[in-house]
């Protein structure tokens, strides 16, 4: 029972990152139907800008999640208004393969800047270990658990309560009902590119920090899990993707925990399947009728 | 612009490749050929090998050279490529008629080498190339044309697992391997066979995994007392660090792979205590021979030699041994004479070709204690 406390422990860290990532990808889907397979790779930007706040500017953690949040959300409104922008009347097939180019991109110039190699993110918190009983919790882990939930929070304070966020969901709905109401629509796309990638830059520091390694790679295998994350949540659903990035933190801890950590991943890529096939609208998704 | 390279590496090649050419055969001079990754993704192997060689060398001629005459040494770069190594060993060994080639650094390199060389008949010793079937073809007969000076991927793991038992006395193991190479599935191979205490659980990961911690809380409030790691630096570092963290600690024994700085930046220095690795040569070493070529490398290049560089100054060393032997300059009677080597002394290691062109020789375990070498043991052969 213990051990099954403490994979949970585990799961819900690792579950914690995916769901931030999750995230981001969810957002952009809601708002213009695109997945954005470049977001994994604004989360690795994230993480090394938090590696030279940190390691080079010798800043505290605070600072440098706010700076790489910042840097991230520039990144992210800058992508879309040269890759995606030019293609909103395009088909949805030349956006999702633009996407791909922006990531490869994005891996190829931090490969080219700071090189292949793995590098160790500097120990920024002093990392102590809490035991109740035999199960173990650390101070990281405490971190990106409470990061991770006060981001959530001041995220679904921006899109209930704000008139942004009141204006991203008109969007979400009928983008173009929406611009007959007045809003402008290209503002609020960018503020959805904005809020999403900041978050994945907070993923990107609290990653680094938590395994103390970061290479220009890292963002392939998490996002692909995220995203997988944000479809078993119900894609376009923001609640969906946090409920379906801790579910699969927790579902890919247990295997490793009970089974056996060689079909962790064909597990988890199996789950994608299965959803797809049994109710493609995730777990949080209602059916909608098509608009005619 | 990695065409780009590519095409100014070339070039940089071809030029090469004319000047060498107006050396016109000496008879006053035995010529080795050097084939190394000076460029590529594992140039930091080759270019460490291609100093220790030249340090041989010079060495070697400075004392009067072989047989009455000095070396003459002829490199060309492979840039880490399997084609452009089979066709640089050709080139050495037809072109420059060389007596023996010293290099490739990997193992891929010396496979795609092999089959040139044993039609231009010509011997190479590779000085870091440990995949156990490189000197051996596909039926298991022994390669006549290749060598090693560094010892194979299986024999580090019956030497860990010996050190296991005796120097840490232990009777159960937990294996933590990477499935995802070659060199990690072999070590946990010979391992097996040859650790006579139970092994109590044999995890896997792949090397795009960074969480752990699944694995470690899984193995933590099992009874063993060793944990066998055979995996790179990348991953290791971060188990490392997972598992001190967590509280496990019971000792990490791992292979060469460990042998990089990475290694302790990833787990952090305070958590490297009780981890063991095995290496091919250690800086710390308080005899004569090895403390004289830390200091004549440090002097001639201003870095600390690593055990590429030592393997590769010992195959130079190696090579020099055979042509003596042969009492000849003619590459057949040199892979002849290599075979009947039997005495040995290199700074990593004293040792014999075995039958099938292995050095029959200790392995260093480096002991880490705070991220520092605190001592090592040597483990002979059985």
């Amino acid at each position: 029972m213990e051990n099954f406390i403490q994979q949970l422990i585990n799961g819900l860290s690792l579950g914690s990152i995916y769901a931030l990532i999750a995230l981001g990808y969810t957002m952009v889907y809601g708002i213009i139907k695109l997945i954005n397979f470049a977001h994994g790779e604004i989360y690795m930007v994230g993480a090394f800008i938090g590696y030279a706040t940190i390691h080079t500017f010798q800043l505290g953690l605070i600072p440098s999640l706010i700076i790489s949040m910042g840097f991230c959300a520039l990144l992210g409104a800058l992508i879309e208004r040269v890759a995606y922008k030019p293609l909103r009347k395009a088909t949805r097939v030349a956006a999702l393969i633009t996407a791909i180019g922006v990531s490869f991109l994005l891996q190829n110039v931090m490969i080219y800047i700071v090189g292949p190699q793995v590098r160790a993110f500097p120990q920024v918190i002093e990392n102590k270990v809490y035991s109740v009983g035999n199960i173990q919790i650390n101070q990281t882990q405490i971190t990106i658990f409470l990061t991770t939930i006060i981001l959530m929070v001041a995220l679904q304070f921006i899109v209930k309560q704000t008139k942004m966020g009141k204006a991203m969901r008109a969007v979400s709905t009928d983008a173009d009902a929406a611009r007959l109401m007045g809003i402008n629509v290209d503002n609020v796309i960018s503020f959805t590119f904005i809020l999403g990638s900041s978050l994945a830059g907070a993923a990107g520091v609290l990653v680094g920090m938590y395994y103390n390694s970061i290479d220009p790679l890292m963002g392939v295998a998490p996002g692909l899990k995220a995203f997988i994350a944000a479809v078993l949540g119900g894609i376009g659903i923001i609640p969906g993707a946090l409920v379906g990035g801790f579910a699969i933190g927790i579902i890919e801890t247990l295997i490793s925990g009970y089974g056996s950590s060689l079909i962790k991943d064909a597990v988890v890529y199996l789950i994608l399947i299965i959803i797809l096939i049994v109710k493609p609208t995730g777990l949080l998704g209602k059916n909608k009728k098509e608009k005619v | 612009m990695k065409k780009l390279i590519v095409g100014l590496a070339a070039l940089a090649l071809f030029t090469t490749a004319c000047g060498t050419k107006e050396n016109t055969k000496d008879a006053d001079t035995i010529k080795i050929g050097g084939n190394f990754e000076l460029t590529g993704p594992v140039s930091a192997y080759g270019t460490a090998e291609s100093k220790g060689a030249q340090l041989a060398i010079k060495e070697i001629n400075a004392a009067g050279g072989v047989l009455d005459k000095k070396l003459d040494y002829v490199e060309l770069d492979n840039k880490s490529d399997t084609t452009e190594s089979a066709s640089v060993a050709t080139k050495l060994a037809t072109q420059e008629k060389v007596s023996l080639i010293v290099g490739p650094a990997t193992s891929g390199a010396t496979k795609s080498a092999t089959p040139s060389l044993t039609r231009a008949k010509v011997a190479m010793i590779t000085p870091s190339g440990t995949d156990d079937g490189l000197t051996l073809d596909s039926k298991g007969k022994v390669q006549p044309f290749v060598f090693r000076t560094g010892f194979q991927d299986s024999f580090q793991g019956v030497a860990l697992a010996e050190f296991a038992e005796t120097s840490l006395s232990s009777k159960k193991a937990v294996i933590i391997g990477d499935s995802s190479s070659d060199y990690a599935i072999g070590l946990t191979k010979s391992f097996k066979n040859s650790y006579a205490g139970e092994i109590v659980a044999d995890e896997n990961f792949t090397a795009d995994d960074t969480d752990f911690n699944a694995i470690l809380t899984r193995i933590k409030d099992k009874d063993f007392d060793v944990i066998y790691m055979p995996a790179y630096y990348e991953q290791a570092g971060l188990i490392i660090k997972q598992a001190r963290e967590m509280g496990i600690e019971q000792p990490i024994l791992g292979a060469d792979g460990f042998s990089n700085q990475a290694l302790l930046d990833l787990a952090g220095e305070e958590n490297v205590s009780d981890v063991y690795y095995s290496a091919h040569f250690s800086l710390n070493n308080d005899e004569k021979k090895i403390k004289d070529f830390i200091k004549a490398y440090t002097d001639e290049y201003d870095i600390a030699p690593d055990a590429f560089a030592a393997l590769a100054y010992d195959s130079v060393y190696l090579a020099k041994q055979g042509i003596e032997e042969a009492d000849s300059s003619d590459p057949q009677e040199v892979a002849k004479a290599l075979e009947k080597v039997t005495d040995f002394n290199g700074i990593t290691g004293n040792f014999s070709i075995d039958e099938n062109h292995n050095p029959v020789k200790s392995v260093f375990v480096i002991e880490l204690q705070d991220g520092k070498e605190a001592g090592g043991t040597e483990v002979k052969p059985k």
